[in-house]
């Protein structure tokens, strides 16, 4: 028996090189900016005279004694990153639930469309936005929550607050603005592909509108519903310019756990700081704490994935 | 339980589209009732006329009334939940809560209506699972989700689901489409038993489907693509397999549609 050689048509071979060479792209520039990264960071990381992970020390201008510390700077990205997940997280959810769900069709589309517009809006302006327009209108409920559950450590007053409103509040309250058009656009495409069958099985049992959501819409949508949420909380910890104009960075006073602190988050402290880079060395420390965010991101869109992607196993 | 249906001059309405024309129709309780037909001819439209179920789709109005025991399901102070909750329905694929477990899908609809504590809600998903012949293949497994089940035990667990609330009438819209014949044979099998407690109208593109559970065939037609469907002859289901009224329904049922 012969067996024929089947012919390699060209056309395949010149496409299947394009995509797996794309592929290869992508994969590789994530490595060289890891690796550009740590190559950058490691000398700093070497002169540094404290402990990197632990202090709360930010001090970079003279390059023979550096001292920094990422620790203010994760626990502020985090404060304001959660603080805006808690507050977009249940908007979307419910935002997404009226369009697929209660929204008359003529309505949900241009809804929509609004959302998604609003998703594009430059984070400059919300940041501009959130200084200048929203912030003073949050002081009276900033002042009423401080008054009214000021005995909680994170109501207490801060080291920012009520002197300036560039507070972490306010910061996580236009986060949660920048956040709730991704997670509301993406659960809203999950909740549609709700599958037709199961929502006919539960209304002919006798299901009220909102029984269809709760048997059917929410355990479908439950994965891709958290999968955004994570997605919005990558953004969120990258989120860079907005929080730059928002956040106050009071002189020497630490983030002391409350939501009326200011500070400075990773990726905010590396922009306020970017035209003084005038030493490799110095540079290195704030590409240090780049590489944290990095890998910090990194790992929550990981998360995000898998979550979305088992779903789509199931 | 097992109440009668009588459709009176039902005429069904997509938008400006006219679906079905003026149907009057009577089902006895305890008794099985076949809708047979051509594609399009509007008997799954009827069916879902009875429970309400055609509201689903934007635009969907009938005009006339649908009496269950005398109550018109239309009346303008009667809730659709509450006719969906007295007037089961099970459809063309299996449809069982994935995310469930057999047990949480089969009380699913008493859970929704609110009822039963822990213990009373595990012998009545006993009692509905045995009702749908199943449960000596799920007894020791209730806990696991229903999506595991074969197409033909899922399908014995929509009606495990829908008779657990004990329902007036049990519709079915082609029940068995989906399935093989073993499966099929099994819920044929099951639509017999449930005849004795239950009132049943069943869709099917079968003919000795209809022929093998029903007492009464319901024949509709359509006069041409655009046109409603209507009633043609509703009768005995013997009569209409061997005798019909109609020229209409002879043709069809002898396979000289047309």
């Amino acid at each position: 028996m012969t067996r024929n050689r089947i012919k390699v048509r060209p056309g395949d071979r010149i496409f299947k090189n394009l995509s797996v060479g794309a592929g290869v792209i992508v994969v590789a520039l994530i490595g060289l900016i890891g690796l550009f990264l740590l190559v950058q960071a490691i000398p700093a990381l070497r002169a540094n005279n404290v402990n990197f992970l632990t202090s709360r020390i930010w001090e970079t201008s003279d390059p023979t004694h550096l001292q920094f510390g990422i620790l203010d700077l994760l626990l502020v990205t985090i404060s304001t990153s959660l603080l805006a997940l808690i507050i977009a997280m249940p908007i979307s959810l419910g935002i997404a639930l009226f369009l697929t769900q209660y929204a008359p069709r003529q309505l949900a589309r241009p809804f929509s469309y609004v959302i998604d517009l609003l998703a594009a809006v430059p984070s400059i302006i919300f940041g501009l936005w959130g200084i200048l327009v929203l912030a003073p209108r949050l002081s009276g409920v900033a002042e009423w929550l401080n008054r009214n559950l000021g005995f909680i450590p994170i109501f207490a007053n801060g080291n920012v607050y009520p002197n300036f409103s560039g507070t972490i509040f306010t910061a996580g309250v236009v986060l949660a603005v920048m956040l709730f058009p991704i997670i509301t656009s993406l659960s809203r495409e999950v909740f549609e592909r709700t599958p037709t069958p199961q929502v006919e099985g539960a209304l002919a049992l006798g299901a009220t509108r909102w029984e269809v959501i709760r048997t059917t819409v929410l355990p479908f949508g439950k994965a891709g519903y958290i999968g955004a949420s994570m997605l919005g909380l990558g953004r969120a910890l990258g989120e860079t310019i907005a929080l730059a104009i928002i956040l106050f960075i009071p002189r020497g006073k630490n983030f002391d756990y409350s939501l009326f602190d200011g500070g400075a988050t990773f990726a905010s402290k590396i922009a306020a700081n970017y035209s003084e880079f005038n030493n490799p060395t110095s540079a290195g420390a704030y590409i240090a704490s780049g590489l944290v965010l990095f890998v910090l991101t990194f790992a929550v869109n990981f998360a995000a994935r898998s979550i979305i992607g088992d779903k789509k196993g199931a | 339980m097992a109440k009668r249906i009588d459709v009176k001059d039902l005429d069904i309405y997509y938008g400006k589209f006219h679906a079905v024309d003026s149907v009057t129709l009577a089902v006895p309780p305890r008794n099985v009732t076949a809708f047979i037909g051509p594609s399009g001819c509007g008997k799954s439209t009827v069916l879902r006329t009875l429970n309400r179920m055609h509201e689903v789709i934007p635009g969907a109005r009938v005009d006339g009334e649908v009496l269950l025991d005398g109550e018109n399901i239309y009346a303008s102070n009667v809730d659709p939940v509450q006719v969906r909750r007295t007037i089961g329905m099970v459809f063309q694929r299996p449809n069982p809560f994935p995310t469930m477990s057999i047990r949480d899908n089969v009380v699913a609809g008493l859970k929704l209506a609110g009822g039963g504590g822990k213990r009373s809600l595990d012998e009545i998903a006993e009692r509905a699972l045995r009702g749908a012949n199943l449960w000596n293949e799920v007894k020791d497994r209730l806990n696991k989700p229903g999506g595991g089940l074969s197409g033909g035990q899922q399908q014995r667990l929509c009606i495990a689901r829908a008779i657990a609330v004990r329902p007036d009438v049990l519709l079915m819209d082609e029940p068995c489409s989906a399935l093989d014949p073993i499966s099929t044979l099994a819920i044929e099998d099951l639509i017999g038993e449930l005849k004795k407690d239950y009132t049943i109208v069943i869709v099917t593109h079968n003919m000795q489907q209809a022929a093998r559970v029903s007492d009464q065939t319901a024949f509709f037609n359509l006069a041409g693509v655009g046109q409603p469907g209507r009633l043609v002859e509703l009768n005995d289901t013997e009569k209409i397999f061997s005798n019909p009224n109609e020229k209409a329904t002879e043709d069809y049922i002898s396979g000289r549609f047309g």
